[in-house]
């Protein structure tokens, strides 16, 4: 029994066309559609609801050993409401989740992980306490709604409806005593799309009221209520990954291109052994950029000198570059930037090449 | 949009409009609608044999691909090329963009008038 999010009479209003997603039901896109929808973002702003994804709080002493050893990345150096991103693996290397862990103080920590993956995630943090180790853990889910601000033009949206001592400045860093209108809430500079803006928690019951003061706020400058499809365009064309696509249980970060948040070099940490015994990397990810005629999607065979050396993992049509796009895990042997492949798309060869990835990224 | 009422359809969402003896054959706008932006078509090529009730073709939308089923058997004499190069016309004018024109029409499934068709989707719809 899907769930929904305190914005669903909300999308429904608005002419959303509602699908099942991650246990929830959501706005595939809106009238627009999912090209408009994209563009809006990439040049104006748009508006998501992104309150299906799940929030988990850890706090106590060993707070900090505790993260440090459930996820890959290094915690340690951190202020105040600073965010840092990061895999969590299982004992082989494999990816439970991405997720962002924000600090709120010290001992304190608010994480925001995958919405598909919100009681997987909780159940494995759960149980993977070391002995001794003096944390608690509390799924805080429900209480929290999430909106999406992204777009050039989201500071100067913000702007007319948040005070500046309400907008954190540096990306990746969160204003946990925020004020949208008269309404308390944590403002990130995060996002999802490679675009420039914002990602706005509140407590649940905040939601309407602030999709219509940002709605509002953002109408002179070209806003758009945005849906799910365009969401994964755009975190596509920034080569964003996809948990469930990109990486799963059996990919290590490593190998979905996450090594920037992998910190080999700290303590013991799930997965470590696992990721030391592959190095080097067995396969890799790479970009696909289709150049015959086609659209690429997850599960093809990507072929290269007549034998397979690989397969996508997501993949579409991106609107912004205007073509067709995918990312690929191949095994790092055959790896090339520029080399041409050849994709097979429901029994027809497609003829394509090796990319570096981002296939996008937004201009300073 | 109305669903011209000289026209023909599929309960696949199909049209079908007769040119003589010959057949040109697009999609509804029911169809284009729920299928969303279309980005990519694949189309049969000239000469091809259709065969009733298969795929000639199909349209993929940003998130997914449809195939479109051949509402009669017969042979292929013209491809609308435009299509392929500007799919969003399916979007803009779904009984404009047509999609192929066959001739030696041998089967054709039942199909529905311009009223049943409108039915047929409240129906669906429901």
């Amino acid at each position: 029994m899907e769930k929904k999010t305190p914005l669903y009479e909300t999308h429904v209003k608005y002419g959303g066309k509602m699908v099942p997603f991650g246990g929830f039901i959501l706005p595939v896109q809106y009238e627009t559609g999912i090209k408009k929808e994209h563009m809006a973002v990439r040049t104006a702003a748009g508006l998501f609801d992104v309150s299906h994804m799940g929030e988990i709080l850890v706090s106590g002493p060993d707070s900090l050993k505790y993260l440090n050893y459930v996820l890959t990345n290094d915690f340690t150096d951190m202020e105040d409401w600073q965010a840092r991103y990061s895999p969590m693996c299982n004992e082989n290397g494999g990816t439970v989740d991405d997720l962002i862990v924000y600090k709120r103080g010290d001992n304190d920590y608010f994480v925001v992980v995958n919405a598909a993956n919100t009681e997987k995630d909780y159940n494995w943090m759960c149980s993977h306490v070391p002995e001794g180790c003096d944390v608690k853990l509390v799924n805080d889910s429900d209480n929290w709604c999430q909106l999406a601000l992204q777009g050039p033009k989201s500071p100067e949206i913000l702007a007319k409806i948040a005070a500046p001592e309400s907008i954190p400045e540096v990306y990746y860093t969160a204003i946990f005593n925020g004020k949208v209108g008269d309404i308390d809430c944590v403002v990130s500079r995060t996002g999802y799309t490679g675009e420039d803006g914002f990602e706005i928690y509140s407590a649940a019951e905040n939601a309407p009221a602030l999709w219509e003061m940002i709605l509002k706020a953002g109408e002179e400058f070209g806003i758009l209520p945005c849906g799910l499809g365009a969401r994964d365009t755009l975190r596509m064309e920034a080569a964003m990954p996809l948990y469930g696509n990109d990486m799963d249980d059996t990919v290590s970060p490593k190998t979905a291109g996450l090594g920037f948040a992998v910190k080999m070099d700290k303590d013991d940490f799930i997965g470590k052994d696992a990721l030391v015994a592959d190095q080097p990397l067995a396969r890799r990810r790479v970009g696909i950029k289709v150049t015959g005629r086609g659209i690429v999607r997850e599960h093809c065979d990507v072929y290269r000198d007549g034998e397979v050396i690989g397969h996508t993992t997501s993949g579409t049509f991106l609107p912004y570059l205007g073509g067709s796009y995918a990312m690929a895990i191949v095994d790092s042997s055959k790896r090339e930037i520029g080399a041409p492949v050849q994709v097979d798309v429901r029994g027809r060869m497609v003829d394509a090449e090796q990319v570096k990835l981002p296939f996008y990224k937004r201009s300073k | 949009m109305i669903d011209p009422k000289e026209l023909k359809y599929s309960k696949s969402h199909e049209w079908v409009r007769y040119d003589g003896d010959d057949v040109v054959i697009g999609i509804s706008d029911y169809a284009q609608e729920s299928l969303g932006d279309l980005v990519f078509v694949n189309l049969p090529e000239v000469d091809d044999e259709l065969t009733v009730g298969e795929a000639l073709g199909d349209v993929e939308s940003v998130k997914a691909v449809s195939d479109i089923i051949s509402p009669v058997s017969g042979k292929v004499t013209e491809i609308n090329e435009a299509l392929l190069d500007s799919p969003e016309m399916i979007n803009e004018d779904p009984y404009d963009a047509w999609f192929v024109k066959v001739t030696d029409v041998q089967e054709t499934e039942d199909l529905l008038s311009a009223d049943e068709y409108d039915e047929f989707v409240k129906e669906e719809e429901a």
